[in-house]
């Protein structure tokens, strides 16, 4: 295999492209709006239940035994000794229900079990805990903008912030749509996806700078279609080998793997997208141009820009 | 020119071989241990306490496999052979020492003596991957509405006097009912009036005693279910704060029925010190010294070290501040060279401080050290020995100072103790103080939340993975593949090695976010070898293609890196608990990665091809 010259004309097509983003982070936003996420325990709390069993158990067969007949979502751990069992799960049950439950259990597993006490359990990331983090991700996203202005441009750093937002809210909008289980977890990825978006459209936004100060009279949409060509073969093996792990840990790495490695596939592949099609085009909307990037010294206050014809 | 000087190799070697050693631990699994610490920090434990210990397992039968006084004097600790042998010799312990000693649940390392001795530990894994220990506490309800009745009789006190009504007998507290005694009819329907309108959301009833006209107020059911909650809510937040503080990564504090917290730890080294920090229920009460010509209440206390004055004190009965109203706390020391706490006080404390202190110089006031204790005391039940636990509160006098000037938002105290007492005390002013007290009524060693075959399944296809992505590199890029897999595996070295230093706890999460890091990292060869392909596809010769490909690269893999790692570090800082674990482990892969990625690669292929000039095929 070897690395072909590419030469596609990505920008031609960018202002329908772009409404269909539009589009996409409208309704995720409406989604989880109204629909909102399915949070997981960690979230929402639920209920605890310890159990005692007659005989010595493992835990395996528990488990398996309460997430296939009741809650998908149960965790369960030895308390203690073999005998007993503490089980949370976000269902909430009161005392008639858990010893229905245990009553189940024991014969399934041929091992009586009783109920020794059936609670309510409050969540593990607390209100104040989602506060903070929104503020975070918000503090973040100004120190970023302001940095890639520092770096490169104003322009590139709307752009760098948008494709970021783009990512992170469609990314939860699949969870929404799905209904699929946010927890800690997914939490996590949602984070690590900022890392790769922000890697991503920096790698490009740093490929289109290089050429705007090297070369002389060239149009901005041929110049960045030039650069996002010339970054493609990095922009295909790197989303590929990330891609590779993603979908081994979705297929082998069991259930607490599974949404995790789900919110990375579908970030990493709108992230990969969002580089070309948001940040680039953005850059592009804003009317870059090459005295945007020439080095400060160049740009003086005031000075008359010549106009490059758009195309 | 592909060539670093010997420095660079030199540096490269020593992270290679400094890694490795830092990352040795984990392959060490712990023992189950007990560990044993005194109730209050200045309690030393010796050899003695140890020898005490291991009589009581031998007295029980049970064997342990190696014992150890900490070097601070601060813990001793005794191994056992398993988690069965773990939870007997603890009850076996507490019974024996009494309650003067905290006996913890721990997870002992095993790394050999001559990496403890460089500082070595191994990391820890959190509660989903290794399990930990689970407390259950319960809060004290009727004390948190006690709390709350005492603070309106206070306020009581202060309205009746400003409205120049005398009372009979100064509130008092009989259960949940406040009873006020009036001497006629026509002053209590006064003070009903005053108090109505101060206290509109009380229900005020009336009754007569003999000579006295009495008012009861008690809270509403509301009114108390506001109370018991907002208790709960607030001795939550203030937990969460000090398991922080104790720097515990990945814990679970959760609220569990009606009024009970459980907090789980993941294995940690220091369960006693932990446990100590956690149940303890500390506060100060600042009161001024009782004045014989005032009107107010007197109340007698002891001090708390000799070091304050000998005997009692009497003070007023009522404070001016308490420690709920401190933002910040530190230690330092006096000219004396003596710890001391320095305090600051939000701005209503500092404001009410000011208000009491302006008319009282010359005067003394006392700081009130208030710890809530409990006692243990085995009762037979049916042949069984079953733990009954009383609780109390202990108010001790810390220092008695005269008053120079007004005091306003900040000040220090004195006479606190050791340097240690000193530090204590003020993470628990800081970490907030519990509303209502709370006691431990279970201690219990919890298995992993992930099943077996979970775990196996998650570390497999992180193998898995990484496989393949290694096949790929090599497949793809030859003899740079190569180079960019050894510098990935030097990168999963000083990883572990610096998160195992740092003590970081690893979940499985955390793991899925290496490899995550460990993707970038791969990135970041990937932009340097495809600039390399490139320049060679430009018609330069191998030698500066190699080159110019690093000198490319660089400023896009850097600008690409630090912008990510601005990001981890802002959600570090404004985060907590599991995002900040999360960006700790994401900001140490960005940096190590990048080193791994640039310098260690570089060294590579400048040993392959630097030392060849005429090189005219390289394997790319």
């Amino acid at each position: 295999m070897s690395m072909k010259d590419f030469n596609f004309d990505f920008m031609r097509h960018r202002n329908p492209i772009g409404i269909g983003s539009i589009v996409l982070v409208l309704l995720s936003v409406v989604l989880l709006a109204t629909r909102g996420l399915n949070l997981g325990l960690d979230f929402s709390g639920g209920t605890l239940m310890e159990l005692h069993f007659d005989q010595p158990t493992a835990i395996e067969p528990v488990r398996s035994h309460l997430q296939e007949e009741y809650f998908s979502d149960a965790v369960v751990v030895h308390f203690g000794a073999e005998t007993e069992v503490l089980v949370r799960t976000r269902e909430q049950l009161n005392q008639q229900e858990g010893e229905a439950v245990a009553e189940s259990l024991g014969q399934a597993l041929g091992n009586p079990a009783d109920p020794l006490r059936v609670e309510f359990v409050g969540p593990q990331i607390g209100q104040e805990l989602r506060e903070d983090g929104g503020l975070g991700l918000l503090a973040a996203m100004l120190v970023v903008m302001l940095y890639v202005a520092l770096r490169f441009q104003y322009k590139f750093s709307i752009g760098a912030v948008v494709a970021l937002v783009h990512d992170v809210i469609i990314t939860l909008g699949f969870f929404s749509l799905f209904h699929w289980e946010f927890d800690l977890t997914v939490l996590a990825a949602i984070l690590a996806l900022i890392g790769y978006s922000l890697n991503d459209t920096i790698v490009v936004s740093d490929r289109i700078r290089e050429n705007f100060r090297a070369m002389r009279n060239v149009d901005p949409v041929g110049m960045v279609n030039l650069s996002l060509n010339q970054v493609l073969g990095r922009t295909i093996i790197t989303g590929l080998t990330t891609l590779l792990v993603l979908v081994v840990l979705y297929f082998f790495g069991g259930e607490s793997l599974k949404n995790f490695a789900l919110a990375l596939i579908i970030g990493i592949i709108v992230g990969t997208y969002s580089s070309i099609y948001v940040a680039s085009s953005l850059v592009l909307a804003l009317n870059i141009t090459k005295q945007d990037l020439m080095p400060p010294v160049d740009l003086e206050e005031g000075e008359v820009q010549e106009e490059v014809p758009y195309s | 020119m592909n060539k670093y000087p010997l420095w660079k190799y030199l540096l490269v070697l020593a992270v290679v071989v400094f890694s490795f050693v830092y990352a040795l631990p984990n392959i060490y699994p712990p023992d189950p241990a007990v560990q044993v610490t005194g109730q209050s920090s200045g309690l030393e434990i010796d050899q003695r306490t140890l020898n005490r210990v291991l009589s009581a397992l031998d007295e029980d039968e049970i064997a342990y496999i190696g014992e150890e006084v900490s070097e601070d004097g601060n813990s001793a600790l005794v191994r056992l052979a398993d988690d069965q042998d773990q939870l007997r010799a603890k009850d076996s312990i507490q019974r024996a020492m009494g309650f003067d000693f905290i006996v913890a649940l721990n997870q002992a390392p095993t790394t050999p003596q001559w990496l403890q001795d460089i500082g070595a530990q191994p990391m820890k894994l959190g509660l989903d991957l290794r399990g930990g220990v689970h407390f259950l506490m319960e809060v004290n309800l009727e004390a948190a509405v006690a709390g709350r009745l005492e603070g309106v009789s206070s306020q009581i006190r202060t309205l009746l006097r400003e409205a120049g009504i005398r009372y009979l007998t100064a509130p008092e507290l009989d259960g949940r009912v406040l009873e006020v005694g009036f001497r006629s009819a026509s002053d209590r329907s006064e003070g009903r009036d005053i108090l109505a309108e101060q206290f509109p959301l009380m229900l005020i009833s009336q009754s007569e005693q003999g000579e006295a006209y009495n008012l009861e107020l008690q809270f509403s059911d509301a009114d108390l279910f506001d109370i018991e909650e907002r208790a709960l809510e607030q001795n939550l937040t203030s937990l969460k704060n000090r398991v922080n503080e104790l720097g515990v990564a990945e814990p679970l504090v959760q609220r569990q029925g009606r009024n009970r917290i459980v907090v789980e730890l993941p294995g940690i080294q220091d369960t006693a010190e932990a446990k100590r920090i956690i149940g303890k229920t500390a506060n100060l009460e600042f009161r001024l010294e009782y004045d014989p010509n005032s009107p107010e209440l007197r109340e007698e206390f002891e001090y708390l070290n000799d070091g304050a004055g000998f005997g009692s004190a009497f003070l007023e009965v009522d404070h001016i501040v308490t420690g709920e109203e401190v933002s910040d706390a530190s230690t330092g020391f006096d000219e004396a060279g003596a710890p001391q706490v320095n305090i600051t006080l939000s701005s209503e404390g500092g404001a009410e401080m000011h208000r009491a202190t302006r008319n009282a110089i010359g005067r003394r006031m006392g700081v009130l050290f208030l710890e809530e204790k409990s006692e243990t005391t085995y009762e037979e039940v049916n042949g069984e020995l079953v733990p009954v636990v009383e609780t109390y509160t202990d108010r001790k006098i810390i220092s008695l100072a005269t008053i120079q000037s007004a005091l306003g938002v900040t000040f220090r105290i004195t006479g606190v103790g050791s340097q240690g007492e000193a530090s204590e005390l003020a993470l628990l002013l800081r970490a907030g103080a519990f509303a209502a007290p709370m006691t431990f009524v279970e201690e219990r060693v919890i298995g992993p939340s992930l099943g077996a075959e979970n775990i196996r399944a998650g570390v497999s296809s992180v193998q898995l993975g990484l496989l393949l992505v290694v096949l790929f590199m090599f497949a793809y890029y030859r003899v740079f593949g190569l180079v960019a897999n050894i510098a990935l595996g030097v990168n999963l070295l000083l990883l572990a090695a610096i998160m195992s230093m740092l003590g970081a706890t690893l979940t499985l999460p955390g793991i899925a976010g290496i490899v995550l890091t460990l993707g970038m990292a791969v990135d970041a060869n990937v932009l340097i070898f495809s600039r390399i392909r490139e320049e060679l596809k430009n018609g330069h010769p191998p030698q500066s293609a190699i080159k110019m490909g690093y000198e490319n690269a660089f400023s896009t893999i850097v600008d690409a890196n630090l912008t990510t790692l601005i990001v981890a570090a802002i959600l570090y800082l404004i985060g907590s608990g599991p995002v900040q674990g999360f960006a700790v482990t994401l900001c140490i892969g960005i940096l190590t990665s990048m080193f791994t990625a640039i310098v260690c690669s570089r060294a590579l292929v400048n040993l392959i091809y630097g030392t060849r000039p005429q090189v005219q095929k390289i394997w790319i």
